[in-house]
């Protein structure tokens, strides 16, 4: 119970989406273009982080279908930028999946030519902590 | 010296339950001048205000500190308990522990620290006070009401009709306002020009009110009970007491290309036009930026074929000046530009239209002539949705953050009348929340849903699209937890009502505050609903905040009580903490003269006896009448000669001492 | 040793019209601000003479805070204005004598802005505490011979 308190903290934390402003007019849900790969939509995100029912959701892949095409954050009338929730959630889902996905060691194998640079150093960033 | 009376209220335990009221009593006792210091639970009660009046005569005190609420609430009770216990009321002062101290603090002790200081600080600003006497001014018996709207109808009406004199003051040609372009008003259905003409013709013909049509304030000045106004007569190029208001100029113009106005730009007008049939006063005015003969110097077909001779395109803007003893602001609202909200379409499809335009189309006198039409191809639109809060309750940089009140209504209104007059319509109204609070309101909303067959879908709309030609509302449906398309005909969006754009600029000329959405603020939300916190300046309709019409109506009307009110005193007492010049200090150098924004100073020259040197110097003289007592002037001084009553550099030194001790 | 929590003297002008009435909100509201912050009531905030502000800050005042109506809503039509010009140059002077810039203010707050008067007392107090004591204009008479010493 403690660690949906804690996680549910870390939600608004790392997106910066102030849930309590929401008052539920569903504009987020009317303009999702993802709408019907969703099991949660966008008002459900931003609801079921605003009274911490937030295991479902990470449970959930609904997450995962989410375009990230602002479209929520765009319209919604009161600022709450649901995308940027949805975007949190995923973190969130991959951070308590935990463990290092790609270790230093194994980097030179996989970096071939073509690679650039950059997508070596952001994947150690993302995949280290 | 002073004897002191100090009186400490406990406010039931709103005060004496952070601060300990005995200690401050007894730490009042210690400071100079106090003679008597006691506690109560209420002062401003019957028996504490006797508690005053009784040490007053016990101990035959000189002045008088009340460590209580604010002074904003209850100075002038504790004054007139003052004077009627035969003191100066002047030698009160208020020591404001409630709302700057216990209501603010939980620590007890620290709470009790600074009542002290407080208390120090206002024994230290009685001990310097004075007497002061206040003069009297007269009242203009006359009201100005800005803006011609129902909610300026009403107020000048009501005054009227108590006796006074009173001036509406509307910009553009026609009273009426907002109200006259509406069709049918909710929860009644009555026809709103039935009920609204009758009351612009009253006006126009009570022998006690005068009509300013098109006309502008461009400056005040003065006070409450003598104000001073500039109005700017917009030339109409029409000279208004020959027109006969026949309509035969506008016939014959041949320019018709600019939007009707009245129709919300819907149908066309010509350069020279009579606002609507009903418009009051019923005159022709000439739009120089349409008319061919003030583009090409040509043309002058409405002067040939004007029997009364009443075009004259020579016409200046005329200014009047005229006094008043009190001021009405009615200066109404206007619904905003949804273009901003793109997803809605409103600048795109044609189709896509406004809750006032559909007004309009709704109305027999409207483009339509009552047809419901859509705006693209006048085909009777079978399908129609309904957008509520479009840019209501929302914080974005386009939207309003407030709720605007009549649109829940309105919109259930629309689709009522539409389900009646053509039951094969099909509607549906995208919603929040629908908020009726108001007699029959609910009755009428449940009657649009129960009866008429209206959908109402909890949800909002997230775009309005074109697909093959038809409009496709998408939008969400909260309560089946769905997406929902809906192919329309027609979308009307509810949007937001914002205060009229000349509120501003009138705010600044009468120094009456708004707040920050440019609703005029009341003297105070719940007791003083209808006042300014500018004295003589009165708040009537939409522009304090949104309201529907009976509201307009009733505060219309409260407002023409207090204007009443006003007027019906001869003199007026004015405020004795004035500016006042020493004659021997005074060098006569006008530094004060130049910073007055009343204009309250002049120079005379006087003999003054200057410790036996007699001699003729040119001295300031305050009106006293005139000045208002803002103090500018005193620290624009170089000689220290100007000082201000009942706030004197030696009373705010003192208390600067008292709590810097 | 025991170094007892420094809590600075501020002394508020307020104009009746706009920010008395915003502290009178703030108290309402019961918004917290601290109590050292001491309230005196003027008509407008152009009543405020600069030797009032010399005055308590040689009586020993830690940071002196002038409100009045914004801009262009002063009661008095343009009284504010008045106090804004004459602070400037005040604040200048004082900042030059070695009081800082930081323990003088010049505040906007409307009568319905209860709120934003707790928030700029609170930031204002806390800007001053960080500041420590001010010495640099205290009349040597007013003070006890310890702190003197000192």
């Amino acid at each position: 119970m403690n660690d949906i308190k804690k996680t549910t903290e870390q939600l608004a934390f790392m997106s910066g989406a102030v849930t309590s402003r929401c008052m539920g007019c569903g504009k987020c849900t009317a303009s999702c273009p993802a709408f019907d790969r969703m099991e949660y939509h966008p008002h459900q995100f931003v609801y079921m982080v605003e009274t911490g029912r937030i295991d479902k959701l990470l449970a959930s892949k609904s997450a995962f279908s989410c375009l990230t095409c602002f479209a929520c954050v765009e319209r919604c009338p009161r600022m709450v930028e649901p995308a940027r929730l949805i975007e949190a959630v995923r973190l969130a889902v991959e951070r308590q999946q935990g463990g290092n996905r790609l270790l230093p060691d194994d980097v030179p194998c996989v970096i071939d030519d073509d690679m650039p640079q950059q997508a070596v150093v952001a994947a150690l960033r993302k995949f280290t902590k | 010296m002073q004897k002191i009376g100090v009186f400490v209220c406990w406010c039931g335990s709103n005060i004496a339950a952070t601060v300990d009221v005995r200690k401050l009593v007894e730490a009042a006792k210690h400071e100079p001048g106090v003679v008597y210091a006691a506690d109560y639970q209420y002062m401003c009660s019957a028996s504490g205000q006797q508690l005053i009046k009784d040490a007053v005569a016990n101990y035959g005190l000189t002045g008088v500190v009340v460590c209580s609420c604010s002074p904003r609430m209850h100075e002038a009770t504790f004054r007139k308990a003052a004077q009627s216990a035969g003191l100066n009321p002047y030698m009160l002062e208020i020591a404001n522990i409630r709302e700057h101290c216990s209501w603010i603090h939980k620590d007890v002790e620290s709470a009790t620290e600074k009542a002290v200081i407080l208390m120090r600080a206002a024994v230290a600003k009685v001990n310097l006070n004075v007497s002061l006497t206040a003069g009297k001014s007269a009242v203009v018996k006359r009201a100005l009401v800005i803006g011609g709207g129902i909610a300026g109808i009403q107020s000048a009406l009501d005054i009227a009709e108590a006796g006074y004199n009173v001036d509406i003051v509307e910009k553009k040609p026609t009273i009426g306002g907002k109200m006259a372009q509406l069709d049918k008003t909710f929860p009644t259905l009555d026809c709103a020009a039935c009920i609204l003409t009758p009351k612009m013709v009253e006006a126009a013909s009570d022998e006690r009110i005068r009509i300013y049509s098109y006309s502008e304030v461009e400056s005040v000045s003065g006070f409450v009970g003598n104000f001073t106004v500039k109005i700017r007569k917009k030339s109409r190029f029409v000279e208004e007491d020959l027109c006969t208001g026949c309509g035969l100029c506008a016939e014959k113009c041949p320019s018709r290309k600019t939007g009707n106005e009245f129709n919300l730009g819907m149908d066309k007008r010509g350069a020279v036009y009579i606002p609507f049939a009903q418009a009051v006063p019923k005159l022709a005015v000439i739009d120089p930026a349409a008319c061919l003969h003030f583009k090409t110097g040509k043309c002058g077909l409405c002067a040939k074929n004007c029997q009364a001779k009443a075009i004259n395109f020579d016409k200046k803007d005329e200014i009047v000046e005229e006094k008043y003893g009190a001021i009405v602001v009615a200066t109404g609202f206007n619904p905003i530009d949804p273009s901003p909200f793109g997803e809605l379409g409103y600048s795109r499809y044609p189709d896509v239209i406004t809750s006032l335009e559909l007004e309009r189309i709704m109305n027999a006198a409207g483009p339509t002539g009552g047809v419901l039409l859509r705006p693209s191809d006048k085909a009777h639109p079978k399908k129609i949705v309904f957008v509520q809060c479009v840019g209501s309750r929302g914080l974005r940089g386009c939207d309003k953050p407030y709720c605007s009140k009549i649109c829940c209504m309105y919109t259930a209104k629309h689709a009522m009348l539409i389900r009646e007059k053509y039951p094969d319509t099909e509607v549906s109204v995208f919603y929040i929340d629908v908020r009726t609070p108001g007699k029959n309101f609910d009755e009428f909303y449940r009657r649009a849903v129960e009866q008429y067959g209206v959908h109402y879908i909890k949800g909002q709309v997230g775009k309005v699209a074109e697909n093959a030609g038809k409009l496709v509302v998408h939008g969400s449906d909260l309560i089946m937890n769905e997406q929902v398309e809906i192919e329309a005909d027609l979308v009307v969006l509810a949007v937001a009502i914002e205060p009229d754009e000349s509120a501003r600029k009138l705010a600044t000329m009468l120094t009456a505050s708004m707040d920050t959405n440019d609703f005029f603020t009341e003297a105070h939300p719940k007791l003083r609903p209808v006042e300014s916190p500018t004295a003589g300046v009165f708040l009537s309709g939409v522009c304090q905040g949104p309201k529907d019409i009976p509201e307009t109506v009733s505060q219309a009307s409260a407002a023409a009580a207090k204007v009443v009110g006003l007027l019906s005193k001869d003199q007026l007492t004015c405020n004795p903490c004035v500016a006042h010049s020493d004659e021997l200090l005074c060098n006569g150098c006008s530094a004060c003269e130049k910073v007055c924004p009343y204009g309250a100073i002049t120079y005379q020259d006087k003999e003054v006896n200057d410790h036996g040197k007699r001699e003729v110097r040119r001295l300031a003289f305050v009106n006293e009448a005139v000045c208002q007592g803002c103090g500018a002037c005193t620290v624009a001084c170089p000689s220290g000669a100007m000082d201000l009553k009942g706030f004197t550099n030696r009373q705010i030194m003192a208390e600067v001492d008292a709590i810097c001790r | 040793m025991q170094v007892e929590k420094f809590t600075p003297k501020i002394v508020a002008f307020c104009c009746n019209w706009c920010s008395y009435a915003g502290a009178d909100l703030a108290g309402t509201g019961r918004m917290q601000y601290p109590e050292n912050v001491k309230i005196i009531r003027v008509p407008c905030s152009c009543r405020v003479n600069p030797s009032f502000i010399l005055r308590a800050f040689q009586r020993g005042a830690d940071g002196v805070i002038i409100c009045g109506c914004h801009p262009g809503d002063c009661h008095y039509t343009s009284g504010n204005y008045f106090a804004r010009r004459r602070m400037t140059l005040l604040f200048g002077m004082l900042d030059f004598l070695g009081i800082e810039r930081a323990r003088t203010r010049v505040e906007w707050v409307s009568a319905a802005e209860g709120a934003r008067f707790a928030s700029v007392m609170n930031d204002f107090v806390q800007k001053v505490a960080a500041l420590g004591p001010n010495r640099r204009l205290g009349d040597l008479r007013c003070r006890d011979s310890k702190e003197v010493e000192k």
